[in-house]
């Protein structure tokens, strides 16, 4: 039944691809940039605003010897992700892993969150991933190699007091994950999430340090942690591992 | 100019299913997709071949109705005219 196992041939970086990765100005985004680059991957550095850090991330990634670009557009904007793509695939060539890291938060208890500020968070955290998994999904069939990783996070499948539309959107991200993940597993394309907790970012600036002892590792992690966990799932060596969620969070969801 | 002939959308359509996965032997017009195993992830990729080959431009309700292997062929080359 199904394909022969030989068919695991096939479940391998076509020459000339590249990866995207969306927000990777700084932060997170920025080192799963550097990582996918130090892995051999030629990166599209994708940014909003800021400019001078997606240059940062593309000298980083230049000085060690490897090949980037920065491109801009919001990908929350629903015209954004064909012509990010258009510009990828004349930049770097057509995209063998997608990163969808972009995400904002605007937080406020449940009962006071505006409707400006649930849809923002929803149309970047998932909209952006939704819109562009099913742009690249097209070409990665036809390649027969994809790897998409989405940017989750611990809350979602966890609650978080002041966080219901961020909760909602990554909740919302791991369940995409999964149903998309299964409809193309046969065409050698994996789709997975990473869920990072506590992480020493711009984005988690003002949150008490008093978290980082309810973390089981008695500390916040560092982008770098999560960049490794998205470098090994667009690797050929995670061929077989998709439509899953992969934490990293110093034990924090346990 | 694509080539529009009957001939090679038939030729087209065929690689394609077999590269789907489908018995070259079981393929003819009268052939149900279904018996042949191509599903709805096919049928997508199909169409993304078929607007590459001969800019013809699929939607699901197009894709919808397709059920044997002819009706794709009749489809595409009277779209194609």
């Amino acid at each position: 039944m199904g394909r022969d196992v030989s068919d695991a041939d096939q479940d391998r970086r076509p020459a000339g691809s590249c990866a995207l990765v969306t927000g990777a100005s700084r932060g997170i985004g920025a080192a799963i940039a550097v990582a996918l680059a130090a892995d051999g991957w030629p990166v599209a550095v994708n940014y909003r605003s800021g400019v001078a850090g997606a240059d940062a991330t593309v000298a980083a990634i230049e000085a060690a010897g490897g090949r980037a670009v920065a491109l801009q557009g919001d990908v929350a904007d629903p015209a954004i992700p064909a012509q990010l793509l258009e510009a990828v695939h004349e930049r770097l060539g057509p995209v063998g892993v997608l990163v969808n890291n972009a995400g904002l938060r605007a937080d406020g208890l449940a009962l006071s969150l505006s409707d400006d500020d649930w849809q923002r968070v929803l149309d970047t955290n998932l909209g952006a991933t939704y819109r562009l998994t099913r742009a690249v999904l097209r070409e990665m069939i036809r390649a027969r190699f994809g790897r998409v990783v989405n940017i989750a996070s611990v809350v979602g499948p966890r609650a978080n007091a002041g966080q219901a539309n961020y909760a909602a959107s990554k909740a919302a991200v791991i369940a995409f994950t999964k149903t998309a993940a299964v409809e193309v597993a046969r065409r050698g394309v994996t789709i997975n999430a990473v869920a990072p907790g506590l992480i020493d970012t711009d984005m988690t600036e003002g949150i008490p340090p008093q978290l980082a002892e309810r973390v089981p590792a008695q500390r916040a992690g560092r982008p770098e942690e999560v960049a490794a966990a998205v470098a090994f799932l667009a690797s050929d060596a995670a061929g077989y591992i998709t439509a899953t969620t992969l934490y990293v969070d110093g034990g924090l969801s346990a | 100019m694509a080539d529009t002939s009957i001939e090679h959308i038939q030729k087209v359509i065929t690689e394609s299913l077999v590269t789907f996965g489908a018995d070259p032997d079981a393929i003819s017009r009268d052939a149900q997709l279904e018996a042949l195993d191509v599903d709805s992830l096919d049928l997508a990729e199909l169409s993304q071949i078929i607007e590459e080959q001969f800019g013809v431009e699929l939607t699901s309700n197009d894709v919808a109705e397709i059920k044997t292997v002819g009706d794709a062929i009749d489809m595409v080359a009277e779209r194609a005219k």
